[in-house]
């Protein structure tokens, strides 16, 4: 099935210089329905109100909930356990992968990362587009 | 035991022994001989103690001279707070410096739709090259920010020394401030004079600079 990028996309993240990095980058990838959030509560909250998030693309480091922290309340989620989620984070040690695959995050890009890494991860998870 | 290991001292008793009791004495006496010679010994023993510890204070003396002379206080009030600051304001400028070029990489995007398609795809590579260089500003941040957080635990740690050596640091303190007050005052030098980048509460504006050029002050 094709992929629609109509789909609301989340980018999470405290810096928001990154925020506006992303949103450019997938503005280019032709996806224009894009929520800010700056740290996993607010994230959270958006997520619960609308609830028809396509993906969410997810900084680590963030306070008061992190990246995981988030990625864990949406999986134990019954209504938001199935949103695609990805970690784009410089914490780039094996152990924060793992625990990230264990949470059941859906693909991890470490920073800085390229225009072609984000494609290529949003295409494993979402599938082609 | 040969002669040689005997302790001068007791050997100067053994022989007013002596001369005192000949060779014949009562088993009162020595114990009365050993207790005393004992009473000696560990007086002798306490003495050295006393010597090493002395020693040993003096030692400890010398080195919190030495640290106090270091001025612990400077670098906790002033070197680590003003370092921690600059790092701040190199953030800050990073980030201000990304926001313009993002805006600039923007605009080139937003001609793109007005454009050749040909031209677009180009303009439209070179924009998203911009944004990925960008991402720079992220890692920046985050690698001073831990820096700025081992500031502040090595700030912390120097205040607890501070505290500690109290009345020494102040000592050294108002001598270092009585040299200056009677060295006079000073016109600065050129060295004095380099300080780099200032902090936007302590520069002077291009305004100000021009007023004081115009005859202001």
């Amino acid at each position: 099935m094709a992929v629609d990028k109509g789909m609301h996309v989340l980018i999470v993240d405290d810096y928001k210089t990154m925020l506006r990095i992303l949103r450019n980058l997938l503005k280019q990838l032709g996806f224009d329905n894009i929520d800010e959030a700056t740290d996993g509560s607010q994230a959270l909250q958006m997520l619960r109100a609308a609830g028809t998030y396509g993906l969410v693309i997810s900084d680590w480091n963030m306070e008061p909930m992190t990246g995981l922290q988030l990625l864990r309340e949406v999986r134990a989620d019954a209504k938001l356990k199935a949103t695609p989620f990805i970690m784009v984070t410089a914490e780039s040690k094996s152990e924060n992968v793992i625990a990230a695959k264990e949470a059941g995050v859906s693909n991890y890009i470490v920073k800085p990362f390229n225009a072609a890494t984000l494609k290529s991860k949003m295409v494993s998870v979402l599938g082609e587009f | 035991m040969p002669a040689g290991s005997i302790d001068a001292d007791v050997a100067e008793r053994l022989e007013t022994i002596r001369r005192e009791h000949g060779e014949m004495i009562s088993i009162g006496r020595i114990a009365e001989i050993v207790t005393d010679l004992l009473d000696r010994l560990k007086l002798k023993q306490d003495l050295r103690l006393y010597t090493e510890l002395e020693q040993l204070a003096d030692y400890i003396r010398d080195i919190k001279a030495e640290i106090a002379a270091l001025r612990p206080d400077e670098i906790q009030e002033h070197y680590l707070p003003s370092a921690a600051d600059e790092l701040d304001a190199i953030v800050e400028a990073t980030e201000n410096a990304t926001n313009s070029i993002l805006a600039a990489a923007e605009a080139i995007e937003s001609v793109a739709a007005d454009v050749d398609p040909a031209i677009a795809d180009r303009l439209t590579e070179v924009t998203t090259s911009i944004y990925e260089a960008c991402t720079f500003q992220d890692i920046t941040g985050q690698r001073i920010g831990k820096v700025v957080k081992a500031l502040k635990v090595i700030q912390g740690r120097v205040e607890t020394l501070v505290n500690a050596f109290g009345s020494e640091i102040d000592q050294i303190r108002q001598k270092t401030d009585a040299e200056k007050a009677a060295a006079g005052p000073t016109a600065p030098s050129e060295k004095d004079l380099l300080n780099g980048p200032q902090l936007s509460g302590a520069a002077k504006s291009q305004d100000d600079i021009d007023a004081l050029f115009s005859g202001g002050n």
